[in-house]
């Protein structure tokens, strides 16, 4: 018997990953392990149409491919430790499994405020299960919600919160814009204003100090002393990398899980790491290694890396440049959409207006050395559209850096 | 090969226009137009393309 690929994780890069090997020539036997109790789902939805409820719950479900008919699923467990040396990982039942081959595919947690005051009424995204219960809490007539981070996620539950007719929402961010860090100033201010006119209200440049409340939260304490109150709190603050269970094998953990331009992890040919726990070179830019929290990086990393793990396993050479995805992200907000491209965050020194005005539909372009590395339109469809007419020209630049 | 889009999901996103322009593509209106039987040749394409669809509305039927 052909040894076993243990993928970590069975979201959507440890299914992409089972997938991938499948297409790669792996015919061995392959065990996904995920904590979650659910079989392979798409998150997007879950702070927008599953939240409003124009999606239910189950419409969700990825629709697994045939040669993935065959693996084993191991769900509602845990990966709690590896050791990589010996070739065998733990479960949280205490079992061990063996492998020939390691996916690290374990994704991350939503980051939690560590402020004194009371825990229930206080809300993340990631999970089914947190969906679930925020829908719950939204719906709930006249509620006052706080969204705490101006990010992806926090733009699109206040947002969305307005769609399901909350009293108040307010969102909260110790930056001056929303979504600055991705999007720059030109289209994170054009973004505030939309917000604004679609009825969010921001309480930026503040960070939260505590929650007011005894059994439940009712307030949120500002650092400038302000108090919002609140019957729902979202934390949309970031994530953290669910990468403890891979401590004590000398692997670089300090940010996800370090990997080479193969998104092998450790130097060990038998080890890959896929999805967004995944800190990986890109090829195309400045061959700094960063994790990237986009939808379609699953799907790129798996490929790339099954290709090369099936390699190693069967004896082959893959035959693979390095990994070079070019980025793509969207994000729905109210009745408009971003669309990106590229890299902008690499280029938001210099930002230029390529199409239409920050007032309407707008396509910005994002430069570094002069050179368009990213466009991210804001908009109507026919922003995004615009957008797509320079993904060609994206794809064809060689690396930033020779 | 039979491909069926569930157009009450698709959004427009056109990331399977990017991964299989010979079966997907925008009419002149901006909406999603595709090839219902494409030829066996083009399966690789049309798989990715299925994978990268946000709304994952693309299924392979045969």
């Amino acid at each position: 018997m052909s040894a076993t690929v243990v993928v970590a994780g069975a979201s959507l890069a440890g299914l992409r990953a089972a997938e991938q090997l499948r297409a790669a020539g792996w015919e061995g036997p392959i065990t996904l392990v995920g904590d979650e109790p659910h079989m392979p789902y798409n998150r997007p939805p879950l702070s927008k149409e599953v939240l409003v409820g124009k999606a239910p719950f189950e419409s969700l479900a990825f629709r697994p491919r045939a040669g993935v008919a065959d693996v084993s699923w191991r769900l509602g467990t845990q990966v709690v430790a590896a050791d990589l040396e010996r070739r065998v990982v733990r479960l949280d039942s205490g079992e061990t499994l063996p492998y020939g081959g390691l996916v690290v595919a374990t994704g991350m947690r939503p980051r939690r405020l560590r402020c004194p005051g009371p825990l229930t009424g206080r809300h993340t995204v990631r999970t089914l299960d947190d969906a679930r219960g925020l829908r719950a809490a939204l719906t709930r007539p006249g509620a006052r919600v706080v969204v705490v981070g101006a990010g992806f996620i926090g733009c699109e539950v206040a947002a969305t919160a307005v769609a399901l007719g909350a009293a108040e929402v307010t969102v909260v961010d110790p930056l001056p814009l929303p979504m600055v860090g991705p999007l720059g100033e030109l289209l994170a201010t054009s973004l505030l204003k939309r917000h604004e006119q679609r009825g969010v209200r921001f309480a930026l440049g503040a960070g939260v100090t505590a929650f007011e409340g005894g059994d439940r939260v009712t307030g949120v304490v500002l650092s400038d002393g302000r108090v919002l109150p609140a019957d729902v709190v979202v934390e949309s603050v970031g994530s953290v990398a669910n990468t403890e269970w891979l401590d004590g094998n000398g692997l670089d953990l300090t940010d996800g899980v370090l990997t080479d331009a193969h998104l092998r992890a450790g130097g060990r040919p038998d080890v890959v790491a896929v999805g967004d726990v995944a800190r990986f070179p890109n090829a195309r830019y400045d061959r700094v290694p960063r994790r990237v929290e986009h939808w379609s990086i699953p799907t790129d990393t798996a490929k790339h890396a099954a290709r090369v793990l099936a390699a190693h396993l069967t004896g082959g050479d893959a035959g693979l440049g390095p990994f070079a995805p070019l980025p793509t992200f969207w994000s729905d907000q109210h009745d408009f959409r971003l669309q990106s491209f590229g890299a902008p965050a690499l280029g938001r020194d210099d930002v230029r207006v390529l199409d239409g005005d920050p007032d309407g539909d707008v396509l910005a372009g994002y430069h570094a050395d002069g050179r368009l590395v990213g466009v991210v339109a804001l908009g109507g469809p026919a922003a995004a559209t615009a957008a797509a007419r320079y993904r060609a020209q994206l794809l064809q630049q060689p690396a930033l850096t020779a | 090969m039979k491909v069926v889009v569930d157009m009450n999901q698709c959004q427009d996103h056109g990331q399977c226009v990017f991964a299989a322009p010979d079966v997907f593509r925008f009419d002149d209106d901006g909406h999603l137009a595709y090839v219902p039987d494409p030829d066996e040749s083009l399966r690789e394409q049309v798989e990715e393309a299925a994978d990268v669809c946000p709304l994952q509305a693309i299924r392979i039927e045969a």
